[in-house]
């Protein structure tokens, strides 16, 4: 019943979708500036269908509806509702309806705001998305299609992968979908301002809201994903350069840069070709995550869909879009002419986008090179953190001082005279630096230069604010939270680095270890029942003889039934200025437990200056200039 | 269209990649656990771990099983399987090969003196490119070799009870 539903909403939004194709490209051959309102109904068709069918697929999870094979292989009755809800984009099927979903969202409300300006821009928009969102929804119902039934009916579904019963999990697809899949409208907004010869100008301002949504929701995306990973891998890091990491940041770094660049095209009408360039790979570098992801190529948690067939489908999807937005770009014959200031807002602007391709060049390089070697030489390597950070880290100290120097500068040409306050700031960020580094530990050159400049992005974007707030003229609030942001970030990541500590010890109950001044008492052993799992939890108590602190940490094993798995639940204490962070593992056969305690420093410092860079952009996308 | 360089290396860049993820995509079952078992161990040269001796194919005997165990001491499965190894250890019939997985020669060392030893040799995969050959996804992973060197089972995780009866099953058989 409800499979015949799904499948008769998604032929329903298929046909739909025909249609505004078919009406879209009628209506762009007529001579007329009037967009026909069928086209306009058939969208709002489109987008209640598509929407009912989401609906329908949450409604048959929340009711384990095990007809259907996608809720069957990822529900149980015994779990609780809200990771019931989860486990419909915990899947490959539900999570590609999810997707399509966003597509469909998105083309509409694009749509809804721009039908009104410009005809013949809007309406190849809308053409160009809906032949992506047909492309989706038939690999949706050919082979992944999540109203597939089975029968007979089991009576008890096999359910969701514990370390996916999360709540920093359960939002961390959307927000992720909401970023690069909603990235798909300024692709086909590109291709139609290429084939309808639309005005620059026009153009950037009509995608600059959606570039900055979409980077948003992807900075938090990310943001949840690795505070997840924090928290529940229990290696006790972030960050760890896994290629499904490295897929969701290669589309970040061209959605940072076109946030940035769009802004010269607004303004200036320049970097029109470079716009579009950035546009149109933002969308292909997250198709193509999204095929090294889900083909299997890459093995890890997001591999649910080792599929071989449905791997070819993306990469014959990837190859046809490539190649099409490769033939409309190559067709517009028009070069850009422009000339900048060497210190000029444009130039510092095109600089933040120098150093986002080499980001990005850097990253994908190093998360296919594997695969490359894979295939041509038949050796597998592995490309690791040292790679990166040797990469990375260097680089990261101009672009935050450029970071910091950019904001200030006008657009067109300045004569920057501020030298005597640059040099201050900079005197000062070596001052705090080498306070750190002679009262608390001394750290390598590279973390000095590092900590230096974040320090001088810091304190230069704080002086320019008070100056700014005082005199009452404008001041740009998003990008100085954003800037801000990510030096704080920087600091703190390189702080955290160079400060933490790890212990790693066997232990029984009753027992007390003592390392350096921390003692370690394990104090007792508890047995639980919860609701959809069993728990053991131990009890700790950490004492700094030389901080005078003491605290209690319970880290638990848990025992899930559905499937059957053990999982690590690290125990963590948070305050401002540390996290401590212990995981306890059983060792069979013994009465030893495995104990891994850290003390990290400012973890609460990075996640929040994480936040504060990604709400500069939510808050430029509403706030009204 | 004019043809011009920028556009020639930018297309052929992209179809290389294709190119490769289309090969990738067929070349990955290779490492599937159906393909490895009943076929030959190929010729392997592994480091040991406290020397740097190394151990060929050609050191597998002709008249023993031997179970290779791929293993790590922050591998917290790999402590569960521990008392299985070390109870067919007293296997005669078996040779035990341990390779240490991408992990600290010291850490290695200490976990084993700790558990005690199943190994008649530990080996060294520091960079965990020579486990590849036995076809590995995550460890620990086991793979027993009969007396021709066919690899005749894997185990993937960690060894069970009923695993441990099997391979004494196998071993034994005449």
């Amino acid at each position: 019943m409800l499979s015949n539903l799904g499948n008769i909403l998604l032929f329903g939004s298929t046909f739909v979708t025909l249609s505004i194709i078919y009406f879209a490209y009628q209506n762009l051959k007529e001579k007329n500036i009037i967009i026909r309102k069928n086209i306009v109904y058939l969208s709002f068709f489109q987008i209640t269908l598509i929407i009912a069918s989401f609906l329908l697929l949450i409604f048959a999870f929340i009711f384990s509806d095990f007809s259907l094979l996608a809720v069957y292989q990822n529900s149980h009755t015994a779990k609780p509702v809200f990771y019931k809800i989860a486990g419909v984009w915990g899947n490959h099927e539900g999570s590609l309806l999810l997707w399509v979903n966003i597509m469909v969202i998105f083309s509409f409300l694009f749509f809804l705001f721009n039908y009104k300006f410009n005809k013949s821009f809007s309406l190849y928009t809308l053409l160009v998305q809906n032949i992506l969102i047909l492309g989706f929804l038939m690999f949706l119902i050919s082979n992944s299609n999540p109203f597939f039934k089975i029968l007979p009916v089991p009576l008890e579904g096999l359910g969701l992968n514990p370390i996916l019963q999360d709540p920093a999990l359960a939002i961390h697809p959307p927000l992720l979908y909401l970023g690069f899949v909603g990235s798909s409208i300024y692709f086909s907004a590109a291709m139609a301002a290429i084939l309808s010869n639309s005005n620059g100008k026009n153009f950037a301002s009509s995608i600059r809201i959606w570039v900055l949504i979409s980077w948003s929701f992807q900075s938090l995306g990310i943001i949840v994903g690795s505070i997840w990973a924090y928290y529940e891998l229990g290696w006790g890091g972030f960050w760890f350069w896994d290629p499904v990491e490295n897929a969701s940041l290669i589309p970040w770094f061209c959605m940072t840069a076109l946030a940035h660049s769009v802004l010269v095209l607004e303004k200036r009408g320049y970097l029109y070709n470079w716009v579009l360039i950035l546009s149109i790979i933002t969308f292909i570098s997250s198709v193509t995550g999204t095929f090294l992801v889900r083909s299997g190529i890459l093995n890890s948690v997001h591999t649910f869909a080792n599929d071989p067939a449905r791997g070819m489908y993306i990469l014959v999807f990837l190859s046809l879009m490539i190649f099409f937005s490769f033939v409309i770009f190559f067709k517009r014959k028009i070069n850009d002419d422009f000339y900048l200031e060497l210190i000029s807002k444009e130039t510092f602007i095109l600089s933040n986008n120098w150093f986002m391709m080499f980001y990005l060049a850097t990253v994908f390089i190093g998360t296919i090179y594997p695969i490359f070697t894979q295939v041509l030489y038949d050796t597998k390597i592995s490309v690791g953190p040292p790679f990166y950070n040797s990469v990375i880290a260097p680089i990261i100290i101009p672009f935050l001082i450029m970071m910091a120097i950019g904001p200030k500068i006008s657009w067109i040409k300045q004569k920057y005279n501020d030298f005597k306050s640059l040099v201050l700031i900079l005197i000062l960020s070596c001052i705090i630096n080498f306070l750190i580094f002679f009262f608390f530990k001394s750290y390598n050159l590279l973390s000095n230069l590092i900590i230096i400049s974040s320090l001088f992005l810091i304190i230069h974007s704080l002086k320019d604010f008070i100056i700014n707030s005082k005199t009452k003229s404008y001041y740009n609030l998003p990008s100085f939270l954003s800037h801000t942001g990510f030096g704080i970030l920087m600091l703190f990541i390189m702080l955290n680095h160079n400060f933490s500590k790890e212990y790693d010890l066997n232990i029984k109950v009753g027992e007390t270890k003592k390392i350096n001044n921390i003692e370690i008492n394990f104090k007792d052993l508890k047995i639980e029942k919860r609701e959809n799992y069993n728990v053991v939890i131990g009890n700790f108590n950490i004492l700094d003889s030389k901080k005078n602190y003491q605290k209690n940490l319970n880290p638990e094993i848990r025992i899930y039934n559905n499937p059957q798995t053990l999982t690590f639940e690290s125990a963590i204490k948070t305050n401002l200025q540390q996290d401590l962070y212990l995981t306890m593992s059983n060792i069979d056969g013994s009465d030893f437990y495995n104990v891994k305690f850290q003390i990290k420093p400012f973890m609460l410092w990075i996640w929040f200056a994480a936040f504060l860079t990604a709400s500069g952009g939510l808050l430029r996308t509403f706030l009204k200039k | 269209m004019k043809i011009s360089f920028l556009k020639i290396i930018s297309i052929s860049l992209v179809v290389f990649a294709l190119i490769v993820f289309f090969l990738a995509l067929n070349i990955d079952k290779r490492y599937s656990t159906e393909k490895i078992v009943g076929k030959n161990v190929d010729n392997f040269e592994i480091i040991f771990l406290n020397n740097d001796a190394v151990f060929k194919k050609q050191d597998l005997t002709n008249d023993k099983y031997h179970l290779i165990n791929i293993w790590a001491s922050w591998c917290l499965p790999c402590r569960k399987e521990h008392p299985i190894l070390m109870r067919l250890k007293k296997e005669n019939n078996l040779i035990i090969v341990g390779i240490n997985f991408k992990d600290k020669k010291l850490n290695a060392n200490d976990f084993l003196r700790e558990l005690g030893n199943p190994y008649d040799f530990s080996l060294s995969d520091k960079d965990g490119t020579k486990s590849i050959l036995f076809g590995v996804y995550g460890i620990p992973e086991s793979i027993l070799i009969d007396k021709k060197h066919k690899i005749i089972n894997k185990f993937i995780g960690p060894l069970n009870v009923k695993d441990y009866e099997d391979i004494l099953q196998l071993v034994n058989e005449k």
